[in-house]
């Protein structure tokens, strides 16, 4: 493992901004830390940079503890949400600052610099300053800068945030091939669930200071392993009485359930293959997604919200609907488990 | 309509208001001291009196500024950067003189270096003389200029932040690396129209230097105490001449002050768009 936390504790004043945090991290892997708004994720990459000491626990970079190493010999590069691009500096000497620290010389500086100005598709803008820049240019002028002293680990914090929607789509993916092509071990910090799917190989799902779960994004999506996981991700519903629907019984000591769009089909009443396990329903709302179709109807006064295809006859609002729900995440205070409509299983012969 | 009459009607109250409190009364001094002609001013400008007192409030001048400035880069840097137990009370203390009477502040002095204060028998001892001397005329005008240059900056370098001096400090920079490539830049404007405020401010000091100087005819005589005697001695043709070396000096000052302020503010908008 290459970037290890063991039982690491920050706090704040009274505040606890890291509760017994531990994970590791493979080295070349691309990892997401998401988590909502104050959960911890711009403490926990502060702690690794050296920005901050946490006040228990270990910090391990390839092998070494690093509790006791200053931030400057670390070797981690960093780019902070909001950019901190050096302002009385040009777009190169930006670039070059982290050399020119080292004391490389002239000639190497402004090989390495070019190149880097060259991977970040930025040539003829070394001489401008970073306000005469958009916010995606100063991201990778950010990124850049990070880059250049060659180091061994590249943390970046919430390096989308400020971007708007499209280019952030492109810079997402620009992000990630460049890394694979640079091979550097990265932690990026997001709260947009869509950009940690997308881009990380791994994601940890931070929540109070805490750990939640960490996995592949396929498994953290499939598999929640937390009450928190399974409402973070996805278009995820609460619903507070699951033993209204047809084919889900009170199990165990899971009191409320999680249920997603995925997780619903729609069809006009009596066009159900699975009838007798479907719900009626009324349609309150229909929204167009661009791609698909997002319809909210009304099932035992539970609202839920359903995916269609623009293919099919689309519902009107207060239309009639037959409703067929597969499976529920259920969860109580600290367990969650997927169970699917048993009205469906019975229709399979199969019994053990 | 209305609102033309109103703006022009405040312009013209703001104006003859200035006009009446600050231009005529300074205008007055240069023809008061220009009164008797040209030769009654220069020879009350030439007197060595005037010009021990001028050396004097120069040389003043000169050490409050550097000690002030050197002082209020130290202390803004450490209440911006740093998070510490009793940075809130700093904050709040370097305030102080602006808040009690520069008399005060020369009574304090002379409470603890002069004749009666607890420091004065150490003093004695080893040949110092502080109160009623040079060290004394200095100690109280740094006393009085302490907030100028440390109030400019702690904005500054509060509203820039840390990010940038982190991120330099990841890439390995040292302190006076960062400080000379990141911070510097950073406040040079604020830091100069500081230093200047200090300046005027230190030149002009009289309450809490008339308690410590004890007015010793070219010794501890500043320019303004020299006015002051020379007033209180009916020479008015003469007090007002020597006035009006500092009113020169203000009016140089308060130019400098436009150009650096028109400066950095041209500086500050380009960091912002
Ligand atoms: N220097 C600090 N002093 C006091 N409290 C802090 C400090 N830094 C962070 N906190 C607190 O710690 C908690 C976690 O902060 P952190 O910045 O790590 O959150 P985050 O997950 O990065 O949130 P966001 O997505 O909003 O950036 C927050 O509640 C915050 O108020
Ligand atoms: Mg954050």
């Amino acid at each position: 493992m290459y970037v290890k936390l063991e039982h690491i504790y920050k706090n704040f004043g009274g505040f606890r901004a890291s509760d017994d945090v531990s994970f590791s991290i493979e080295k070349g892997k691309l990892t997401g830390l998401l988590g909502p708004s104050g959960s911890g994720k711009t403490t926990i990459l502060r702690m690794i940079a050296g920005l901050e000491q946490p006040d228990a626990g270990d910090i391990i970079i390839d092998g070494v503890r690093v509790n006791d190493l200053p931030a400057s010999q670390r070797g981690i590069g960093f780019v902070f949400q909001n950019y901190a691009l050096f302002r009385y500096m040009t777009v190169f000497d930006n670039i070059a600052f982290g050399l020119e620290v080292q004391k490389k010389d002239k000639k190497f500086i402004k090989e390495r610099v070019q190149e880097l100005i060259r991977l970040i598709g930025l040539e003829g803008m070394e001489k401008r300053y970073p306000h005469q820049l958009s916010g995606g240019q100063k991201q990778r002028v950010a990124f850049a800068r990070a880059l250049a002293p060659n180091p061994h680990l590249l943390l970046l914090d919430e390096p989308f945030a400020a971007i708007d929607a499209k280019v952030r789509k492109e810079l997402r993916s620009w992000l990630r091939e460049t890394i694979n092509k640079v091979g550097i071990t990265s932690i990026f910090v997001t709260h947009d669930q869509d950009e940690a799917i997308e881009v990380a190989d791994e994601i940890i799902i931070t929540h109070q200071g805490r750990v939640e779960q960490k996995g592949s994004p396929a498994a953290i999506y499939k598999n929640p392993t937390t009450p928190f996981a399974a409402q973070f991700i996805g278009q995820s519903l609460i619903l507070d009485d699951y033993t209204k629907l047809h084919g889900f019984d009170k199990t165990g000591t899971y009191t409320q359930a999680v249920i997603r769009p995925e997780f619903i089909q729609l069809a006009r009443p009596g066009k159900h293959l699975y009838q007798n396990a479907a719900e009626d329903g009324i349609v309150e709302d229909v929204f167009f997604r661009g791609n698909s179709l997002e319809v909210r109807v009304n099932v035992k006064g539970m609202r839920l919200v359903a995916h269609c295809s623009l293919e099919e006859e689309a519902f009107q609002p207060d239309d009639p609907v037959s409703v067929l729900i597969y499976r529920l995440f259920l969860y109580n205070h600290d367990q969650v488990q997927l169970v699917e409509n048993r009205m469906l299983e019975d229709k399979n012969p199969v019994f053990i | 309509m209305k609102q033309k009459l109103v703006s022009s009607l405040l312009i013209i109250l703001g104006a003859v208001f200035i006009a009446v409190m600050l231009i005529v009364p300074l205008c007055t001094v240069l023809a008061y001291a220009l009164r008797q002609g040209w030769e009654t001013f220069a020879s009350a400008i030439r007197d060595p009196y005037a010009i021990k007192a001028l050396r004097l409030t120069l040389l003043a001048a000169v050490v409050t500024v550097a000690l002030n400035t050197v002082f209020g880069v130290f202390s803004s840097w450490a209440i911006s950067k740093f998070r510490f137990k009793g940075r809130q009370f700093l904050t709040t203390l370097i305030d102080i003189p602006f808040a009690i009477s520069p008399v005060i502040a020369g009574l304090v002095f002379v409470l603890v270096f002069g004749r009666i204060g607890w420091a004065y028998s150490f003093l004695q001892a080893h040949h110092l003389k502080v109160v009623f001397a040079v060290p004394g005329i200095i100690l109280a005008t740094i006393f009085v200029t302490l907030p100028f240059v440390s109030r400019e900056l702690i904005p500054l370098m509060q509203a820039q932040g840390n990010e940038e001096e982190e991120a330099a400090a990841l890439m390995g920079a040292g302190g006076f690396k960062i400080y000379r490539k990141i911070t510097l830049p950073h406040i040079k404007w604020g830091l100069l129209y500081g230093i200047i405020l200090c300046t005027a401010r230190a030149m002009g000091e009289f309450g809490a230097v008339s308690v410590v100087s004890g007015h010793l005819r070219g010794k501890t005589n500043t320019l303004p105490l020299h006015i002051e005697i020379l007033f209180n001695e009916f020479h008015l043709t003469a007090a007002f001449a020597v006035s009006s070396i500092l009113v020169v000096i203000a009016i140089m000052i308060l130019i400098l002050r436009n150009i650096v302020e028109y400066k950095g503010k041209k500086a500050g908008s380009e960091d912002v768009r």
